[in-house]
């Protein structure tokens, strides 16, 4: 066979190959945005955000859960943030030759890719064990442990993006090591870390299963830390589980609120991310 | 004219290289390096790639300190002191000695933050004066004329050729004694590398300057003195004219007439 037309051959087969991938996941992806969409807008209404969560058979709403994920992810995210975005210099800045920052970002990257519910477990057995009882604050540090990883990896990797060039450009005019840091490498790569930041956000909003052992539920509004409290996952688990057909509709509400602030999050993320890019 | 004293002055060298080796981990990349750079002269490096030379020019602001597994032996003054020595101000060396690389740098931050950066490291000075420094640094470097309406848009925004005359502000206008070129040109057109030409030999009325270079013809017309390396070791050093006149070894011949290199 003529080896330019095998060569044209191989490149369609590989063209189409990935296509037939591309169209696989953006399938199921439709398809699970449409089922939300639909089942959710069903359940939509005022009460969801004014009213508490009812017991089966009775008006209600999300209200309580809603308030209580703003302040689980609100607060593990600023918990976890300081710690991700330090340590992440201190890998890419201070300790990127040595045994201890590359033993550190192996072990990182485990953490990373924990399933969540060890992560529930543990805080479980550390905290809300000893406490004695379930509490939001046990919840918040169970999605804190959650950000850190996340956004010590991203860090890293923004802050090793920036070129050495330009590091030693700053060095080269007598700079010390914490304003290179501050005035230039963190400045160059601060679209990179908010973009991890949001990510990690988008990430621990959806979080179920660490919550299970840790902030539990709440049919009614709290806003006291050390009490159980309702969060959108683990309210929509429980009503979605129910037999109870009001519970269930309310719970495809829940889901489209949570799609629809994830799905709004990464958009962020990504338009942030390349503005910020052009410049 | 110069007086006696200045004359004196001149041929003392400000930089001073004896029985200096540098290791890359176990690889010995410069191998007894003995070798004098001249006060307001500019002096040439020229030599194949992986000969040392920038290797060379970067041990005279330490700037292999930032790499844990590089390390220089023997000895090298700037005037008296001994940079080696582990307990000198690395930051305050780096303000007498400044450095231009291959690549221009701009920093992430306007034209006029640019130039600024260093100098607020090193002096206090009140907004007027920091101006005039900023206008001091881009007129000496042959920008002023082209971003002087532009000082608020970001470095990055500038062409190649410009954003090297950038850097070069940005390194003068902290006011060093010694000038490192690190190919400063060879990222950038003709017509940008005939500016930056111009303006190195403008400049070392004021700055001792040290270039490495892969041009040969730029190492003839720009410098004063010529090192030729190879290999690691500093085959010949000595008067530009004389080097590539009537060089004293046929190594070095060969490389400049272009039979070897």
């Amino acid at each position: 066979m003529d080896i330019r037309f095998k060569r044209k051959l191989i490149n369609y087969f590989a063209l189409s190959m990935s296509m037939i991938a591309v169209a696989f996941g953006l399938f199921w992806l439709f398809w699970i945005l449409l089922s939300v969409f639909k089942l959710g807008l069903g359940g939509l209404n005022l009460d969801l955000f004014t009213k508490m969560t009812p017991p089966p058979g009775s008006e209600g709403g999300l209200l309580n859960a809603i308030v209580g994920s703003f302040i689980h992810v609100g607060l593990a995210t600023l918990i976890g943030t300081p710690f991700g975005v330090l340590a992440g210099v201190y890998l890419a800045e201070y300790g990127r030759y040595t045994w201890l920052g590359r033993s550190t970002l192996f072990i990182n990257d485990i953490l990373l890719s924990a399933p969540s519910i060890v992560i529930g477990l543990f805080v479980y057995a550390v905290f809300v064990a000893r406490v004695g009882h379930f509490s939001a604050l046990a919840g918040i540090f169970a999605l804190a442990l959650l950000v850190i990883p996340v956004v010590i990896r991203t860090t890293e990797n923004m802050l090793v993006l920036v070129p050495n060039n330009l590091r030693e450009a700053v060095y080269a005019l007598g700079t010390p090591k914490w304003k290179v840091i501050t005035k230039v490498t963190l400045r160059a790569s601060v679209a990179g870390i908010m973009t991890g930041i949001l990510l990690a956000v988008a990430r621990v909003s959806g979080e179920t299963a660490p919550l299970l052992f840790t902030s539990l539920s709440n049919q009614f509004w709290t806003l006291d830390l050390n009490k159980p409290m309702a969060t959108l996952p683990v309210t929509i688990f429980k009503f979605a589980m129910s037999p109870f057909e009001d519970w269930q509709r309310m719970a495809w509400a829940g889901v489209f609120l949570i799609t629809l602030g994830v799905l709004s999050l990464n958009i962020l993320a990504r338009v942030f991310f390349r503005q910020k890019h052009k410049n | 004219m110069l007086n006696d004293t200045q004359t004196a002055e001149a041929m003392t060298p400000q930089i001073t290289v004896r029985d200096f080796n540098f290791y890359y981990g176990k690889y010995h990349a410069l191998k007894n390096i003995n070798l004098d750079v001249y006060r307001t002269k500019v002096t040439a490096f020229i030599g194949p790639s992986g000969c040392g030379k920038s290797t060379l020019l970067r041990t005279m602001n330490r700037m292999y300190d930032l790499y844990p597994d590089q390390r220089a032996e023997g000895t090298l003054l700037l005037d008296k002191t001994n940079i080696l020595d582990k307990g000198i101000d690395i930051n305050y060396l780096r303000s007498r000695v400044g450095m231009v690389f291959q690549k221009p740098t701009p920093f992430p931050m306007s034209i006029y933050d640019n130039i600024a950066f260093g100098v607020k490291l090193q002096e206090k000075l009140s907004r007027a004066e920091m101006d005039e420094r900023v206008e001091w640094a881009l007129k000496k470097a042959a920008l002023w004329g082209e971003v002087k309406d532009t000082l608020n848009q970001s470095g990055m925004s500038l062409s190649g050729g410009q954003q090297q005359r950038l850097c070069i502000a940005r390194a003068i206008a902290v006011k060093p004694e010694v000038l490192l070129l690190d190919e400063p040109t060879s990222a950038l057109d003709p017509i940008s590398t005939m500016r930056i030409e111009e303006l190195v030999t403008e400049l070392k009325d004021e700055f001792t300057i040290v270039i490495v270079t892969h041009n040969m013809q730029q190492a003839a017309r720009m410098s004063d003195y010529t090192a030729y390396m190879y290999l690691g070791e500093l085959i010949e050093f000595g008067v530009t004219d004389q080097i590539f006149i009537k060089p004293q070894k046929k190594q070095t011949e060969d490389y400049i007439t272009g039979r070897f290199g």
